[in-house]
């Protein structure tokens, strides 16, 4: 079935299959590989995007139902090469070290901001995380980037 | 020191690219033409192949190949290898059964591999093979590690009788019963270390493409060091000859041991795209991860210390089965011998040490290196066994451990397990971290949360390790097949900037950035002008990759010494352009300085000069660009002190951190943020060991954790934030001053979290993983 939505503020359209996941819509056919699968049960959350306003799993939605919604992903949060706060204050803090996991983190931390404003405490923070698994960091830089992306969104 | 050079906590030059989503991993790597590759795997955990028929599958809609393991034999390709050798008790090497790379008659456990099948898409390749019609005879299988070996088990492999690969006994035995014959005490413990599933989150992935005119194989993978898989998949899988075959490991999502190995995958995918003249992609998903990545841990020991009346360790004595599983990975043979027993001293003067290695097989999927690598399990158990020690003497447990610490003036220290640690001042880290920790306050802090309903609970662990792998001549010595060092090469251009190839693989670490501050540092170049590359055989010379915390201890002197060339190349060059003795130019800052003077030269401009030689000294090649290797004298032994407190509701056995402190001995730090985000992680997944991650197998060898939602990985809300604290000694065999720092807080946690939980309930032992029921039933029995 053909398929016609908005991703990143741009029309997109595909065909897909009735069974055709949203990360798979957007990763092989508009070839958006920021968004990661890193795993198959809906847990690591590394595949979270925005589908209007709100934070998805990309893999629990099947393209199909994203027909006429507005996607974002995490190529399009920065103006060009400058970086979003949120995405700015990953790197300030070092919220990141492989990067897998780090488009999810991103996405979520902006629905967090979202649903809980700019002033984040950390125990909300970590609490709110968890539906997105990291291995490399130990949460605690990505808990303070969240904070201070948030902060700094207000600027 | 320099605004981005060593000691600066600088930000890191991979961010960019995946803050932006513009990180290239295998699997968003597409190319024309490309074919989609899925595993048929075994559902048994052992069972006889009776027959497999392909034919409906090779005839279902866009399927281009379906290849088995009588197809790889056809071709000669494979078996995988293990490549170090250990000793039996028996004289004979450890027992190595056929490990073929798609099953042959036989399968030996749970996702094992059975066919590929290669289709236009994935979908249809994996609606595919689920026609492909496999002929399973089942047959019992083994999965207990403590029982693998005993009388009337199922027998895995005929060339492992008992299903042992080897028993390994090391240490002076009559000596160490001598020793305990004559102890005013013996303490003992008993426990298992839990068997992890690794899990980087980036799941293994691979695209092959063959080039019939040149006939060679590109492979880009998920690997940790892409010549050791480019060497070991030439000289020993005969995929292609070594010239003829490249393997790229691009951005790598994570590591921790789990991308070091060759696996059957990987193997498969090169052949196939020759075979099918397509290329081929595999993306594992993580269920595949799951039964068959490497998994990590998975020992049973016992161990005893005999003690003084002032509870001095006068010698100590370890039996340990570990499992290996169904079949041997790449280093597993070395990760519960050389790896473990060699690092049993910990950071205690015991004189006397003697352990016994039983390792067995198991219809469960391979054990290999997994973060730390032996060295947590032996840290795990020595350090739960001094606080059992500490218990029975009465002892603080800070005390005894000072009492027995290696004191500061006797390194260089040859423990009686084969390392010779070569600095370390372990009552610094302790002082450091019980202050830190504020450990005079605890008693207060107990009783405030008893006035909660909560019990509180304090634990210590002061580990050692051995990293920076490794020097050559040991690793041969010991059975290992390889050399351990590392290469480098540091090259400038015409315009003035440079290029750093290293022969390390950066997947996580940010190797770009800390690599590029040590050049910074050293030639004084603009760090922004400097460019860190890795990851392809086609663009670095050899190398052997990153693993065991090697990658600046090793990888990164190699650099320093490429750099050290560069300087006096260049100091030839300008003393012929400035007109001056080559004995009187300076270099510093990136300046070649006529002594006494202010004429001076760039080194941008020597470099210049060296691709345009006009006007240029005799007997001097041209160009700029010198290449070193670098091979250790000795490993580095980072070490420290973990404390750990807990909180545990008795009613629930719900464990909480509650604080959580670390005080290391890194040597110089060459980028503090990285350093500390290693740490951070390092100890989460410790805690995780600790409190949550058990990976379980049934009787019937069914892998019971396959999941995200079986196997519980640590998420932000199970750890606090840290505190940390440095307590540095300079090692005396690495020129740059440093020790690794990747693998030692998943080293230093496990046992700080058990300590403290046994601590909280007055418990003798709690084992890992320390679950909610299984904390309420030690809470029980401790009532």
């Amino acid at each position: 079935m053909k398929i016609d939505l908005t991703v990143n503020g741009q029309a997109a359209s595909g065909e897909v299959e009735a069974r055709t996941l949203l990360v798979d819509f957007l990763r092989e056919q508009l070839r958006l590989t920021g968004t990661h699968v890193g795993c198959d049960t809906s847990q690591c959350g590394a595949c979270v995007v925005m589908v209007d306003g709100k934070s998805v799993k990309s893999c629990t939605m099947l393209a199909a139902m994203a027909g006429g919604c507005d996607v974002t992903t995490i190529e399009g949060l920065a103006n060009g090469a400058e970086l979003h706060p949120m995405q700015q204050a990953f790197m300030d803090n070092h919220g990141l070290q492989c990067g897998f996991c780090t488009p999810g983190m991103v996405m979520s931390g902006l629905d967090i901001v979202n649903r809980h404003g700019r002033e984040l405490d950390a125990a909300t923070v970590r609490r709110e995380l968890n539906g997105n698994i990291c291995r490399c960091t130990g949460y605690q830089n990505i808990v303070k980037s969240i904070r201070e992306g948030a902060r700094a969104m207000g600027d | 020191m320099r605004e981005q050079g060593i000691g600066a906590s600088v930000r890191r030059k991979e961010d960019q690219r995946f803050l932006l989503g513009k990180g290239r991993y295998t699997g968003d790597i597409n190319v024309a033409g490309q074919t989609h590759a899925y595993f048929l795997r075994s559902p048994h955990a052992h069972a006889v192949i009776e027959g497999i028929d392909a034919s409906a599958a090779a005839a279902a809609p866009g399927v281009v190949a379906v290849l088995t393991g009588d197809d790889l034999a056809a071709d000669g390709i494979g078996p995988l290898i293990c490549g170090v050798t250990v000793t039996s008790d028996d004289g004979e090497p450890h027992r190595a059964p056929p490990h073929p790379a798609l099953a042959q008659g036989k399968v030996n456990y749970v996702g094992d591999h059975v066919a590929i099948v290669i289709a236009e898409t994935l979908t249809q390749a994996q609606d595919a093979a689920e026609l492909v019609d496999v002929k399973y005879r089942p047959l019992p299988a083994v999965s207990s590690t403590g029982e693998a070996a005993g009388e009337g088990q199922q027998q895995i492999h005929d060339v492992a009788p008992n299903n042992v690969c080897f028993n390994w006994p090391f240490g002076d035995k009559a000596a160490n019963d001598e020793a305990f014959a004559s102890a005013h005490r013996i303490s003992s413990i008993e426990l298992t270390n839990n068997r992890m599933v690794t899990n980087p989150m980036e799941p293994r992935a691979a695209l092959g493409e063959y080039n019939s005119g040149t006939e060679e194989i590109t492979l880009h993978m998920t690997t940790q060091n892409p010549h050791v898989h480019r060497l070991v998949l030439a000289a020993f899988n005969q995929l292609a000859p070594e010239h003829k075959l490249r393997v790229v490991g691009p951005d790598v999502g994570g590591g921790f041991g789990a991308k070091i190995f060759v696996y059957a995958e990987e193997l498969v995918v090169g052949w196939a795209c020759r075979k099918v003249n397509r290329p081929v992609k595999w993306t594992g998903d993580r269920s595949e991860a799951f039964m068959a990545d490497a998994h990590g841990r998975d020992h049973v020991s016992r161990a005893e210390m005999a003690l003084d009346e002032n509870g001095r360790f006068l010698a100590m004595r370890v039996q340990t089965t570990a499992n290996l599983g169904a079949y041997l990975s790449t280093f597993s043979t070395m990760v519960p011998s050389y790896l473990y027993a060699f690092l049993l001293a910990g950071q205690y003067a015991t004189p006397l040490i003697y352990s016994e290695v039983k390792a067995v097989f198991t219809n469960t999927a391979p054990v290999d290196a997994s973060r730390g690598a032996g060295r947590p399990e032996a840290t795990y158990l020595l350090e739960r066994l001094v606080d059992v020690c500490a218990a029975d003497m009465d002892l603080d447990p800070a005390e005894i451990r000072r009492r027995n610490f290696i004191p500061k003036d006797a390194f260089p220290y040859q423990t009686p397990v084969v390392q010779c640690y070569d600095s370390g001042d372990y009552e610094a880290a302790l002082d450091q971290a019980m202050e830190l920790a504020d450990y005079a306050g605890f008693a207060a802090r107990a009783e405030e949360a008893k006035s909660r309903g909560k019990l509180r609970g304090i634990g210590f662990s002061s580990y050692v390790e051995a990293c920076g792998i490794a020097p050559s001549a040991a690793v041969g010595q010991l059975g290992g097949g390889v050399g351990l060092w590392e290469s480098a090469q540091v090259r400038f251009n015409p315009t003035g900037n440079v290029q750093v190839f290293t022969g390390t693989h950066s997947h996580g670490q940010g190797h770009e950035t800390t690599f590029a501050q040590l050049v910074c540092d050293q030639l004084g170049v603009p760090f922004e002008n400097i460019e860190v590359i890795h990851g392809d055989t086609a663009r670095t010379q050899f190398g052997m990759g990153t693993y065991g915390s090697r990658s600046l201890a090793v990888g990164g002197v190699a650099i320093a010494k490429a750099c050290d060339k560069l300087i006096a190349k260049g100091r030839k060059i300008a003393a012929h352009a400035m007109e001056a003795a080559e004995g009187d130019i300076e270099f510093a800052d990136g300046n070649y300085t006529v002594a006494g003077t202010d004429k001076s030269m760039n080194i941008a401009e020597v470099a210049f000069t060296a691709y345009v030689p006009h006007n240029y000294p005799e007997g001097v090649e041209p160009g700029f660009d010198e290449n070193a290797f670098f091979d250790p004298m000795n490993f580095s032994f980072p070490a420290g002190t973990h404390i750990c407190e807990v909180e545990v509701d008795p009613d629930t056995g719900e464990v909480e951190i509650a604080d959580y402190t670390a005080v290391d001995d890194f040597g110089k730090l060459v980028n503090p943020m990285i350093v500390e985000g290693q740490v951070h992680g390092g100890i989460v997944h410790g805690i995780g060991q600790a409190l949550l991650e058990g990976c379980r197998y049934d009787s019937e060898g069914q892998l019971v954790t396959a999941s995200f939602m079986d196997y519980a990985m640590p998420r932000a809300d199970n750890a606090p934030d840290f505190r940390i604290g440095y307590a540095p000694t300079d090692p005396p065999h690495n020129p740059l001053g440093v020790k690794g720092c990747g693998e030692a807080g998943a080293i230093g946690a496990p046992p700080a979290v058990i300590n403290a939980i046994a601590n909280a309930i007055g418990a003798r032992h709690v084992e890992m993983p320390a679950t909610p029921e299984t904390v309420w039933r030690a809470c029980q029995s401790a009532a």
